[in-house]
């Protein structure tokens, strides 16, 4: 028979019996299997994760200070400029992340060995270094998608507020910055933060250019020691805590801004 | 100017070694066959998946939301690592178990099969959403009118959800030709893998990069297009 079922009751007998068996597996993981490598490793794992999630948090900023121009530009024009964004956008979001971190990181990287001046100016040290090249390609390639997102925010802010602001006497850059900006974002906020949760499940690809970041220190940790599965399931717990731990957060927010996403 | 003599030395792109135009255009290709084969797969486990979550019982439903967060709440490159090493690891003991001899899984089946538990993951709430959009009233008749589980599923639900879950199911498949890159870090000779290889043994790294960017990009245009005719189709007769 189709029919469409209710939300069973929080505690109903079979989430219990579930419960206990997870707290079953649950101890079985941490006492069979081999966790006897956590305490030697645990400096370096706190700093694998304060390096991924500044590699998330700075890239998602910088990314949405440029997605900001690369929306606005294709709402407002001029249309060449406009044109230019949306080919951005359509670059970035129709190839592989990986790609273009590979492109930036080996391509840029190459193409910087083959100018010796470069060595003598204060960039060197930081352009000799991994992160400054995946911070740009997730930089990059967040401003793509959110460019986009952009657009559609900027498009859909009613007229009606525009033209309200613009009788009571507003001049165009006071407009924007106290009534388009905020509505703008106010739309957008809702799609930005489950892009915020994508990009976070992005970061771990850094590690294949050789910033160390969790994922890098997991790895290290399974050449380290041989043992193949423990530090993978660590690995995946924790990304699982901060996903949770950020839906939450934007939740709770959402609550907190009732007008979100109008 | 190395680099831009190197930018411009199409020779390396030429079909026959020494130019890996080629190697280049065989990884694509198994790039585009991993992505339809775990398309297929994610299809198959989203729709059973979303079929579940809705009609199915108190633990089932539980169960399968418990598959869709915990995959969605992981990086793809972990869970393919992990899926991976893991799963094949899996199949040898169970196998050794039961007294078979240890067998060497193909990269191509598995890179599949993980990929597609992935997408499963995402195409179950696509599907959920689509299933959900379709007007009760048309559910109900069905079941008036003596349908079976399957009558119902292939006369009403299937195309009725289609328009609602066209949209979703066209960003999944944007999503998964994009996702076979990530088999690169496993080693798998798809489209990225094989770029990494032309572009380490010649030096000409923008040259070899771009060009499998564009090879990516063509094949998001030309989905983008398809999918744009076969929406269109899918909404005749509808009021846009």
């Amino acid at each position: 028979m189709i029919k469409y079922q209710a939300a069973p009751y929080p505690f109903a007998t079979h989430r219990i019996i579930l419960a206990l068996i997870f707290l079953i597996i649950f101890y079985f993981i941490v006492t069979e299997l081999r966790w006897d490598w956590l305490p030697k490793y645990l400096p370096k794992l706190w700093q694998g994760l304060w390096v991924s999630l500044a590699m998330l948090f700075s890239t998602v900023i910088l990314g949405f200070l440029l997605a900001l121009p690369l929306g606005l530009v294709q709402v407002t024009g001029p249309r060449y400029l406009g044109r230019l964004a949306a080919g951005f956008c359509t670059m970035i979001r129709g190839t592989p992340l990986l790609l273009q971190l590979w492109l930036i990181y080996y391509g840029l990287g190459s193409v910087m060995a083959q100018f010796p001046e470069l060595r003598d100016t204060w960039m060197w040290p930081y352009l000799r270094q991994a992160w400054p090249y995946a911070v740009l390609a997730l930089t990059l390639s967040f401003a793509g998608y959110e460019g986009e997102v952009m657009r559609g925010a900027f498009a859909g802010v009613p007229r009606g507020e525009l033209e309200a602001g613009r009788a009571l006497g507003m001049s165009p850059t006071i407009l924007f910055r106290r009534i388009w900006l905020p509505r703008a974002i106010s739309r957008a906020l809702p799609t930005l933060m489950g892009e915020v949760i994508l990009q976070l499940k992005s970061t771990p690809l850094v590690a294949t250019v050789t910033v160390i970041d969790l994922y890098a220190v997991i790895t290290r940790i399974r050449q380290d020691t041989f043992i193949t599965y423990e530090p993978l399931l660590l690995l995946a717990a924790i990304y699982m805590i901060l996903t949770g731990l950020l839906t939450l957060l934007f939740k709770w927010y959402e609550r907190r801004v009732p007008s979100m996403g109008v | 100017m190395q680099w831009l003599s190197d930018l411009a030395n199409w020779s390396l792109l030429s079909l026959h070694p020494p130019g890996w135009g080629g190697v280049l255009l065989k990884g694509f290709a198994a790039s585009i066959t991993i992505a339809l084969g775990a398309y297929t797969v994610g299809l198959l486990i989203g729709l059973w998946g979303a079929w579940n979550k809705l009609f199915g019982g108190e633990l089932t439903r539980d169960l399968w939301g418990l598959y869709t967060t915990t995959i969605r709440a992981v990086p793809e490159l972990v869970l393919i690592l992990m899926l991976y090493f893991a799963g094949t690891d899996l199949v040898n003991t169970v196998l050794k178990h039961w007294g078979y001899e240890p067998i060497d899984i193909n990269g191509f089946v598995a890179g599949v099969l993980v990929i597609g538990i992935v997408q499963g993951a995402y195409a179950t709430e696509v599907l959920r959403g689509a299933i959900l959009a379709i007007p009760r009233g048309q559910l109900e008749a069905a079941v008036a009118f003596g349908m079976g589980k399957w009558c119902i599923l292939r006369r009403i639900i299937l195309p009725a959800m289609l328009p609602f879950a066209l949209p979703g199911l066209a960003n999944l498949w944007l999503v998964v030709t994009k996702d076979t890159a990530l088999l690169a870090v496993v080693g798998f000779s798809e489209l990225t893998q094989v770029t990494r290889q032309a572009a380490g043994a010649t030096k000409a790294y923008f040259l070899f990069y771009l060009a499998a960017g564009c090879l990516y990009l063509s094949l998001t245009l030309i989905s983008t297009w398809l999918i744009k005719k076969l929406e269109r189709w899918a909404n005749r007769g509808r009021a846009q």
